[in-house]
């Protein structure tokens, strides 16, 4: 187990880079703590893969330096590191037992078969695989598969971290549920360092304690799911967390209020003040989960049009314009609201956001 | 265009993949096939193109058995998990190469491809090659490529799956304006059930090679007909107790396992003596009371995953695995005894071999 630092990582895969184009990852100290369970966010093409690769030891980095607990690993080969990785594809032997794919990392490193049936019986009784142990793996299901997978990582004495690259990709949303359950109770159990590579945000925030948000190379945001829920630091944030994502529209600052088109919205004092400091281009964001359905008389209400009406089970899904501005509300089953109709709505001071140049203020 | 599977069976090598199935596709209409990964979808898809021959039963389109119309004749579209493109094709020649092989006129293929294109946003790309797109490009032009044939019948077999999380989003999205007022039947297989809500028109709700239930999205969900239905139909998959209704004091009530009491009242009444299963959604329990009517039931927390908006509480209630869907973040500790709550207005009756005997009123 260990503590992994990447300091100023930066990589590209051109020989000779000219532009800041020319990197996957541009600039980046990430620090993952000792035991902690953390979700690497971000869509394809943002340099998670890249980045896990790193770790791994797959890839040098261009820039930088990776020390696990202060040593300097920078250019050690994959082996030497101890990384265990899970891939999108469960990675066993089809032909061996469940009991000979656990045991194939250890009797790799020479173990002594008494040692290796104590280890593998362990770990299987914590993955409740004990009465899996003598079946040949080809028949087993693709989340069973996984689990597996993460075992022979885990059955290891001495491995450093646990990187799991989207690895529910091809599992069924029924199994999800069973899988990503399995996953969390692992880490409670074995408190290893666990990095979870998605681009789901859903199997991120609810995996980790800490979601790293990577786009275009750069981290946009670390924090806790609620955080980057809550507060988010840049507007991709607030657009790639959440379903869907947060809404935006341009504003003007009036005194202590926001303008948006028509709508007049109060903002809370200190945002106020920081926004009429503000130069650049000045955006009002507010979660589709914030917006309520207010009366005529709810202080600081606006009217806008309302145009289509979603019911998905568990809450309807209002498209709502003011002026050409359209904004998502959340709003709970039993409220009534119909297409085509005026209704108002409240965006409550202390979940509005405003962004200068993308940049939460 | 109508499409009549009449009493359609595939068995493959002593298997049934198809058990009989009666379905009838009306045209301008919109059906969701939704079901888990081996549940039959791709293979009825396969069957209403033709691709494949039933067992017994027959297809019938219009009138005609479809064995009798060519697979060339017949006007169909389709859409792949893979994003499956020309690699050698431009944008442009890729989205034209169907109607070339129609045999159009120059000047009416390039008004097709420019509006297809101009449709699914890629009338910036049309001289890109197919692997100079990102993965949602790649599949808005196989989109694009079986739209722009103006077919009957379009299916389309899982066609999101493969992108990035939030492009499915958008792409979903999309997918409904576009499809939304044409003149075919669209045919869409999803394993996701809330792809079957965002998307409306009928869900046709699969599972082990048969249709449990088909009919307006709104209806099934509401009414899902037996316990598989409302597994399938709702994620986390609708929670099930085993209950036993007696009357007691000229009262109806239901017994759980460990003795709490639920009255019936309303719907719920005409629940028969014996033995149920209850269903409840994740969304229509909690661990706040906020009805006096409330039902307080015993558990032990499993597992909390906190997504920072909601959270999903695991927990374990007479050895049975129940799941609350709970607004904002609530951290709980595994292990602990918990209290949660039910509410009697959302409660769903089966009967004892998984029928649905009473639904809550919408």
């Amino acid at each position: 187990m260990a503590r992994i630092d990447m300091q100023g990582i930066a990589h590209s895969y051109i020989a000779n880079p000219s532009s800041d184009e020319d990197f996957a990852l541009r600039q980046l100290d990430v620090r993952w703590l000792d035991g902690g369970a953390y979700s690497l966010l971000g869509p394809s093409g943002c340099g998670k893969t890249t980045l896990l690769n790193i770790i791994s030891g797959l890839i040098q980095p261009s820039k930088g330096k990776v020390l696990f607990d202060g040593k300097d690993v920078t250019r050690q080969i994959p082996r030497e590191r101890n990384i265990a990785q899970i891939f999108q594809f469960p990675v066993i032997y089809d032909t061996m037992t469940v009991f000979d794919n656990l045991a194939f990392p250890l009797r790799n490193r020479k173990i002594p078969e008494k040692e290796v049936r104590k280890k593998v019986g362990e770990t299987a009784e914590l993955l409740d695989l004990t009465s899996d142990l003598k079946r040949r793996a080809s028949g087993l299901t693709a989340d069973i598969k996984q689990i597996i997978s993460l075992g022979r990582g885990l059955v290891r004495n001495d491995v450093s971290a646990i990187l799991l690259d989207e690895p529910l990709t091809f599992i069924d949303p029924y199994v999800k549920w069973i899988l990503r359950r399995r996953l969390k109770q692992i880490h409670e159990q074995f408190r290893l360092t666990m990095i979870f590579v998605t681009h789901d945000q859903t199997e991120a925030l609810t995996f980790a304690d800490q979601v790293v948000l990577l786009h275009n190379g750069h981290v946009l945001q670390q924090g806790t799911p609620e955080e980057l829920f809550e507060k988010p630091a840049h507007t991709f944030v607030g657009y790639f967390i959440g379903n869907p994502g947060i809404n935006l529209m341009p504003c003007k600052i009036e005194g202590s209020r926001a303008l948006v088109e028509g709508a007049s919205i109060p903002l809370p004092e200190t945002l106020a003040k920081k926004a009429s400091q503000a130069s650049g281009r000045l955006q009002l964001g507010i979660r589709p989960e914030f917006c309520e359905p207010a009366s005529e008389n709810t202080e600081g209400s606006f009217q806008a049009n309302v145009g289509k009406v979603q019911n998905l089970g568990d809450f309807q899904l209002v498209t709502a314009r003011v002026g050409a501005e359209k904004f998502k509300a959340k709003i709970s089953i039993g409220e009534r609201i119909s297409k085509g109709a005026q209704a108002r709505f409240l965006f409550p001071e202390n979940h509005v956001q405003i962004f200068e140049n993308e940049k939460s203020l | 265009m109508t499409i009549h599977l009449e009493n359609i069976t595939k068995v493959v090598q002593g298997q049934t993949h198809i058990f009989e199935t009666d379905l009838i596709l009306e045209d301008g209409s919109f059906y969701v096939f939704l079901g888990v990964t081996l549940s039959g979808k791709t293979t009825l898809m396969r069957l209403i193109a033709g691709l494949e021959r039933p067992t017994s039963g027959k297809v019938v389109i219009d009138g005609v058995d479809a064995s009798r119309i060519p697979l060339q004749r017949r006007n169909i579209g389709m859409v792949n998990q893979e994003f499956i493109n020309y690699p050698s094709y431009t944008v442009y020649d890729n989205i034209a190469s169907p109607l070339r092989i129609k045999k159009l006129p120059k000047a009416e293929i390039d008004q097709k491809v420019r509006e297809a294109a101009k449709t699914l946003h890629m009338g910036d790309f049309l001289n890109r090659m197919p692997n100079e797109l990102s993965g949602g490009q790649q599949q808005r032009l196989a989109l694009a490529r079986a739209l722009v044939k103006d077919t009957n019948l379009l299916l389309l077999d899982e066609p999101l799956i493969n992108l990035d999380y939030k492009l499915r989003e958008e792409l979903r999205e999309e997918l409904t304006e576009i499809i939304g007022n044409r003149d075919m039947i669209v045919v869409y297989a999803t394993t996701e059930s809330l792809e079957a809500l965002i998307l409306g028109g009928n869900t046709v709700v699969l599972h082990e090679g048969k249709v449990l239930q088909s009919g307006p999205a709104q209806e099934v969900f509401h009414n899902p007909a037996s316990v598989q239905v409302a597994l399938t139909f709702n994620n986390p998959p609708m929670n099930i107790l085993h209950a036993k209704i007696i009357e007691a004091g000229g009262k109806r009530q239901a017994l759980l396992a460990d003795g709490t009491e639920i009255f019936l009242n309303g719907y719920l009444k005409e629940v028969p003596e014996g033995d149920f299963k209850m269903g409840f959604r994740a969304s229509q329990a909690s661990v706040y009371k906020d009805d006096e009517n409330d039902i307080p039931v015993e558990g032990v927390v499993d597992l909390a995953e906190l997504s920072g908006s909601e959270t999903f509480i695991h927990v374990l209630h007479q050895d049975v695995a129940l799941v609350i869907h709970e607004k904002g973040t609530h951290a709980q500790q595994m292990g602990q005894g918990i209290r949660f709550y039910l509410k009697p207005q959302y409660l769903f009756a089966f009967d004892d071999e998984g029928k649905l005997i009473a639904a809550p009123p919408v």
